[in-house]
């Protein structure tokens, strides 16, 4: 009883990571039909300014909570920046060009991101400081740290407000026409390229918010972290059906089930990945468009 | 005018004279000719990926798996049971064969899985190989496969080489490869006018996994060792690069995609880091500038090249208009 409660902490907390990142691949899909490849490591990107920053800002002020509220928001701004100049310069020339140049073009994305890091920064693994104090609670024998409570907390928070702002404001409701239809939505007076733009910051805010939190959790990164969380956000956002928001964090969550819960059954915990992969692969054959994703009908 | 065919045996022949002289009296250093063999093997494999990824337009990230399949398979024959040298090219083939069984696994899927959710599927073959060859402690589990024989040769992966590329042009003039190519522009469509799909991408994922196979195996027998990380996330964005760098359906751009992308890489490796950078941003530019690959979906041949020099003639005023055989400046197909 108590190693399963401990575990679905474990999950829930590795869950909200593998969602936040997700809903950010689904986003821009849901609008631009693009698989971002860069995601990855614009959340590399993500986790190194959150490091310098919250490095600087420590020798500042001592308080840890300001600290991570200004460095949350901060990050953000810039990350958010980045990839809508990433669009700008990389994906908008392609609007039309064939689906497969713009994936190409956003793996060199990816590729120039990890790269100009690894030049300019270093390929040394760094520590992200601790900004939540060390506290434990005790329930029976579960141990659950502070730093858990608060990343499930802010996950679930970004995502009532991801949700609100989807569903309620007049922006959200741009996007959902645009995601529904882009021509029929820029004859409604609708801009396309705003709405790019403003899904690729919606996804870089989400992501950058998803590096903090991950680096709460698993403090020790290098420039090459980008590639396996790109890897596995997009099968998370692919398994709950891609473009679909509900879709991407159902996805995270029962992804980091299948992460978290196959070493408890399993003899040996490096048959991890195949177990996962397996379990995945099962799961598309039974539903091919993923759990949440509509059946599309194919028109010839 | 020569007739195409003999044009090509002469440049075929040409060519293997070049080669077999390089190689004989060693006018290029070693570096140089381990540069040439890369660039071969990975043509075999793009050729491959560029049948899938290309020809049937269906996005898989499988060829990693696929050509680790095939680079253990051939290294476990030829280390084990087919000794001699003399031997070698059927320890590639059989790696060929297993890897097409391999091929023939991923294609099931592919009847009732589409887009996205297909390549997440060939994407988990992938891992799923390199995790079950890191568990598996006959194969060297992580550490890899040493000691392999080294019996890679220039020959070698210009025979492979060229039997690849006839191979491939065979195929697409085949019936299979005009069902390959309807299934490309309209699955449904292709159905209704009696394509067997199911069967055509049997087919086709098993040759396309049949190539990379053979040129896993030759990678295998050029370092003489081999590893599961070799054959990776690296290993998929790679090949991606460089078939869609080359072009798509098109065997030149296949063999551009890989020249260039291997080269580029070669290069630059003084510069250390800087390369991928450049690299990068060189291949962000032939994306934005020519979406459709460096070939672009065309294929060179001597009848394009003729007709270039034509439609070049005219412009400048040297040839008077005439009224037919200029009518494009290079052969689709």
């Amino acid at each position: 009883m108590d190693m399963i409660l401990q575990q679905t902490i474990n999950l829930l907390q590795l869950g909200s990571i593998y969602a936040l990142l997700a809903i950010g691949f689904s986003i821009v899909y849901g609008i631009v039909r693009l698989v971002n490849f860069a995601h990855g490591d614009i959340f590399m990107v993500a986790t190194y300014s959150f490091f310098f920053l919250s490095t600087w800002l420590l020798t500042v002020t001592p308080s840890l909570y300001v600290v991570l509220f200004i460095t949350l928001v901060l990050v953000a701004a810039v990350i958010s920046f980045l990839a809508v100049g990433i669009e700008r310069v990389a994906y908008k020339p392609l609007r039309s060009a064939p689906k497969v140049s713009v994936v190409v073009t956003s793996l060199a994305v990816g590729l120039l991101l990890q790269h100009l890091v690894l030049q300019f920064i270093g390929p040394t693994p760094r520590r992200v400081p601790r900004l939540v104090p060390e506290v434990q609670f005790h329930i029976g024998k579960v141990n659950i740290e502070l730093y858990q409570i608060v990343i499930i907390a802010v996950a679930l928070f970004i995502m009532l407000l991801l949700s609100l702002f989807i569903m309620k404001t007049k922006t959200g409701i741009a996007m959902r026409a645009a995601a529904q239809d882009a021509t029929a939505a820029s004859l409604m007076g609708i801009s396309n390229d705003n709405i790019v733009s403003i899904a690729f910051v919606v996804g870089a805010t989400v992501a950058s918010i998803g590096a903090g939190l991950y680096g709460m959790a698993y403090p020790i990164f290098d420039p090459y972290i980008g590639q396996m969380i790109n890897w596995w956000s997009f099968t998370a956002a692919v398994l709950g059906g891609i473009g679909n928001i509900k879709g991407a964090v159902l996805g995270g969550f029962l992804l980091a089930a299948v992460m978290v819960l196959s070493p408890m059954v399993l003899p040996v915990s490096s048959y991890r990945d195949i177990v996962a992969f397996g379990i995945l692969i099962m799961i598309l054959l039974i539903k091919p468009s993923g759990l949440l994703g509509k059946k599309t009908i194919q028109k010839v | 005018m020569f007739s195409n065919k003999i044009v090509n045996l002469i440049l075929l022949v040409l060519t293997a004279i070049i080669l077999f002289v390089i190689h004989h009296y060693q006018i290029i250093g070693a570096y140089y000719l381990q540069i040439a063999q890369y660039i071969g093997i990975y043509a075999i494999m793009v050729l491959g990926i560029n049948l899938v990824n290309g020809y049937l337009g269906i996005f898989s990230l499988g060829h990693a798996g696929i050509m680790a399949v095939g680079a253990y398979s051939s290294s476990l024959i030829s280390k084990y049971v087919f000794t001699d040298p003399v031997f070698f090219p059927i320890c590639i083939f059989l790696g060929g064969i297993v890897a097409l069984l391999a091929g023939f696994l991923i294609s099931i899927p592919s009847f009732k899985v589409r887009g996205d959710y297909l390549a997440i599927i060939t994407l988990g073959f992938t891992l799923i190989m390199k995790s079950v060859l890191q568990n598996l402690d006959f194969v060297g589990g992580a550490r890899g496969l040493r000691n392999i024989p080294a019996n890679t040769n220039i020959g070698w992966v210009f025979l492979w080489l060229v039997a690849a590329i006839l191979l491939v042009r065979m195929f697409i003039n085949s019936k299979y490869g005009r069902s390959t190519l309807a299934l490309h522009e309209d699955e449904i469509a292709a159905e209704l006018v009696s394509v067997d799909t199911k069967k055509t991408k049997v087919v086709v994922f098993g040759f396309s996994a049949f190539l990379i196979g053979v040129s896993g195996g030759l990678l295998a027998h050029l370092l003489s060792f081999t590893n599961p990380n070799t054959f990776g996330y690296v290993m998929v964005s790679e090949g991606l690069i460089m078939v869609y760098l080359g072009g798509i359906s098109s065997i030149t751009g296949s063999l551009l995609g890989a020249g260039v992308w291997a080269l580029l890489v070669e290069v630059l490796r003084p510069l250390g880091v800087w390369r991928w950078i450049i690299g990068a941003v060189m291949l962000i530019m032939v994306m934005i500038y020519r979406p459709g690959g460096l070939a672009g979906g065309t294929e060179l041949s001597i009848k394009g090249i003729v007709n270039f020099v034509d439609s070049v003639k005219k412009r400048i005023g040297l040839k008077p208009e005439s009224t037919f055989g200029s009518n494009g400046n290079s052969g689709k197909h």
